[in-house]
């Protein structure tokens, strides 16, 4: 029987035509005005003194996760406070994103490239930053870094970003405890994560401080590593239509981009929603406006920018900051006037959290 | 004279051809999103050509060839295992449960835990294979569910209240890390350490080749894969063939992501890479099932992936980038089919001759 030979020859061809391109551009290119020329006569090891000595930034970057700026949500937030500090400080700002496969060490190179690229003042956006960091920091010890939404790397050079979304949450779910008419209010969660159950506990948490006796109904749109829960509008109609067929009258959308889906759902049955991290009734279309009661702020840029700025001024702290409703870190969104009648329910509630008379469980 | 043209052609013409096509595709992407393409492209290849680079792509080609191979075992019968992804997810999600909750000797350590993994990966692929040949199930549509399945599983049996924990302040439920004897060594150059497992992928890409080329079982996979009605008919049994080869690339898919959990990681977080399987796919095509060529095409795709960094920094989107990678793998493989056509048009050619040559 003749058999069919099995040939590596196009596999082999990549290999040498890599080779040959950069021949090619070598030969061919002229003077290079790219990250690798300062990639390439940066210094190997950075002084190892860690001190308090004002030095001026010139260069910031953001490293997100797989989701990526543009998400119209979190990410979009963090960007914002680094621009303005940036915009401010006439800075330039520079930004890459994670892939799904990427593993700790490819994580690692990005924010090593970054660094040794001359990056004065670097932000990792999301958890799977937090071991990367930890070893590139050490490496790096007179580049400043920050971790949003992390609180385990301990370095002197590095910060972490916290949130007290728990807080937020509490508060719109007060709201839609006090505006529910059929006594049952739903939670969508874009990504059944640590991070999303905090939203999930403060919210079920404020339902119960306003109205004891409702039922609060709670899906997520995907399990980990599948994060299509964060992008994915349909899926979000689809999971907000199933509960207000179910008598759900108001439901909590913690569902990055998907949130949209929700709110059109909401507009659509004529039933509340609430968005979140950014006052999502600026942001939406005119036509579903109408239905969103309130959002979950998530003031993500002030902790960026508070970070950069105090890189540049030397005012840099390391450490764990956490944002929550005493510094304006998380509130709730008072746009289009729906919750005008409850404010000062809602407002008694956040002076309590504040003062410390109530505190907001974390964790479902 | 005939002669050297013709091997020139065969060995440089792909080469030659693939590079001019990639070449100038991407320079057209660049200079179409605005970017310098000749500096671009310098860039990312005098980044790539670093020794601590390279050592890099090396760690990061070892699952993709065991991926790899793990695809082209089923390719042989032209299965199309898109379950790798689930099956290697959740081997190495039991491998971590189970590694860190017994603690032997290093050789056992590590013998277990490649075991636990092998054999769910194995398990898991085989209820694929099941369902192809009792009940004639197509395997892209039962491995795509069985994937979703996986990610269920893990995503129920990694919570914190579970098998799961969740360190203060951290937002990343992860398994308990697996003691210190189960950790895979790392082979020390002096450019950086390189994975322990590369050990473990040339056996398997060895094993491979022995398997496939001399044995028994090897021979009837090569047949049924040319022609299933003529292997039929000379007496091999296809159906279960078929769950032996679904079997055995789900057991090497098992492996996929060892080199993580026991070189880096040592545990199973919602951190861990996805989505090696569906590379598997494309490294085991571009390899044309060979155990060279696979490794070969894993290497390369771990040099355009780890490259990608320095773009990504250069500013350019990383959607720029995605279609950057496929474009020079499908010009490769353009490339590679041109050269073949024309050497088949010459060799009908001298064919042609010979016969008109000959006498009557």
């Amino acid at each position: 029987m003749h058999v069919r030979r099995l040939r590596p020859a196009p596999a082999l061809a990549i290999l040498v035509v890599l080779p040959l391109l950069s021949l090619l551009l070598a030969a061919c290119g002229g003077p290079v005005s790219s990250p690798m020329a300062t990639l390439a006569s940066a210094p190997e090891t950075a002084s190892p003194s860690v001190q308090a000595t004002v030095r001026p930034v010139t260069k910031v970057a953001v490293a997100y996760d797989i989701s990526g700026r543009g998400d119209g949500g979190f990410n979009d937030i963090a960007y914002n406070g680094v621009r303005q500090a940036a915009v401010e400080l006439g800075v330039e700002v520079r930004e890459v994103t994670a892939r799904l496969d990427d593993t700790d060490d490819d994580r690692a190179e990005r924010l090593r490239l970054l660094a040794d690229a001359g990056f004065e003042a670097i932000i990792g956006v999301g958890f799977t930053y937090a071991g990367p960091m930890q070893t590139i920091a050490a490496e790096f010890p007179d580049v400043r870094f920050a971790i949003v939404d992390d609180g385990t790397v301990v370095a002197p050079n590095v910060q972490g970003i916290l949130f007290a979304e728990q807080e937020g949450s509490f508060l719109v779910g007060a709201a839609a405890g006090l505006t529910t008419s059929t006594n049952v209010v739903g939670f969508i969660g874009a990504v059944q994560l640590p991070l999303l159950e905090k939203f999930e506990a403060g919210y079920t948490a404020g339902v119960r401080a306003t109205n004891p006796t409702a039922e609060v109904q709670v899906t997520y749109l995907s399990q980990p590593p599948d994060y299509s829960g964060f992008g994915d509008p349909p899926h979000g109609r689809e999971a907000a239509l199933g509960m207000y067929d179910n008598g759900v009258d108001v439901i909590f959308a913690a569902a990055g981009g998907s949130g949209s889906g929700v709110h059109e759902a909401a507009a659509q049955t004529g039933n509340w929603s609430i968005g979140v991290d950014a006052d999502e009734y600026r942001l939406a279309p005119e036509a579903v406006r109408g239905s969103i009661l309130t959002s979950m702020l998530k003031n993500a840029n002030v902790g960026t920018y508070r970070f950069v700025r105090s890189v540049a001024d030397g005012t840099f702290r390391s450490g764990n900051q956490t944002f929550g409703l005493a510094n304006e870190g998380v509130g709730y969104a008072t746009s289009g006037g729906f919750v005008d009648g409850i404010r000062d329910r809602l407002d008694a509630l956040a002076a309590d959290i504040v003062a410390g008379r109530i505190v907001v469980p974390d964790a479902p | 004279m005939r002669r050297i043209g013709s091997a020139a052609l065969v060995v440089a013409a792909p080469v030659v051809v693939a590079a001019l096509l990639a070449g100038m595709l991407a320079a057209a992407i660049l200079a179409v999103v605005g970017a310098d393409p000749l500096a671009t492209l310098r860039d990312a290849l005098v980044y790539g050509a670093r020794p601590a680079t390279l050592i890099a792509v090396v760690n990061k080609a070892i699952p993709y060839y065991l991926a790899g191979i793990a695809a082209a075992i089923g390719f042989h019968l032209r299965l199309f295992n898109i379950g790798i992804d689930g099956q290697y997810r959740l081997a190495a999600f039991a491998a971590a449960v189970v590694g860190a909750s017994v603690a032997l000797p290093a050789p056992l350590q590590l013998a277990l835990v490649i075991a636990v993994a092998l054999v769910v990966g194995w398990g898991w692929a085989a209820i694929a294979g099941l369902l192809y040949v009792r009940r004639g199930v197509n395997v892209v549509i039962s491995t795509i569910m069985l994937n979703a399945v996986a990610t269920g599983l893990i995503a129920y049996l990694l919570a914190p209240e579970r098998l799961g924990g969740l360190e203060p302040g951290s937002n990343n439920v992860t398994t308990a890390p697996i003691p210190q004897s189960g950790w895979i060594p790392t082979i020390a150059t002096p450019a950086g350490g390189l994975n322990g497992l590369l050990v473990l992928a040339a056996l398997i890409g060895i094993a491979y080749w022995l398997v496939l080329n001399r044995t028994t079982l090897g021979f009837e996979v090569r047949a049924m894969g040319l022609s299933e009605r003529a292997a039929t008919v000379a007496g091999i049994r296809a159906p279960r063939l078929a769950l032996l080869t679904m079997a055995a690339s789900g057991a090497i898919a098992g492996l996929v992501g060892l080199p993580q959990l026991l070189g880096a990681s040592h545990r199973f977080g919602l951190d861990f890479p996805a989505g090696l399987g569906f590379t598997g796919l494309s490294v085991a095509i571009l390899g044309r099932n060979h155990p060279v060529g696979v490794a070969i095409g894993a290497l390369a795709w771990a040099f355009l992936e780890r490259s990608a960094q320095v773009l990504d920094l250069a500013g350019i989107s990383r959607e720029v980038v995605t279609i950057l990678q496929a474009v020079i793998v499908l010009s490769i493989l353009v490339a590679y089919e041109i050269v073949r056509r024309v050497r088949v048009r010459q060799a009908r050619r001298f064919v042609a001759r010979a016969v008109e040559g000959a006498p009557a």
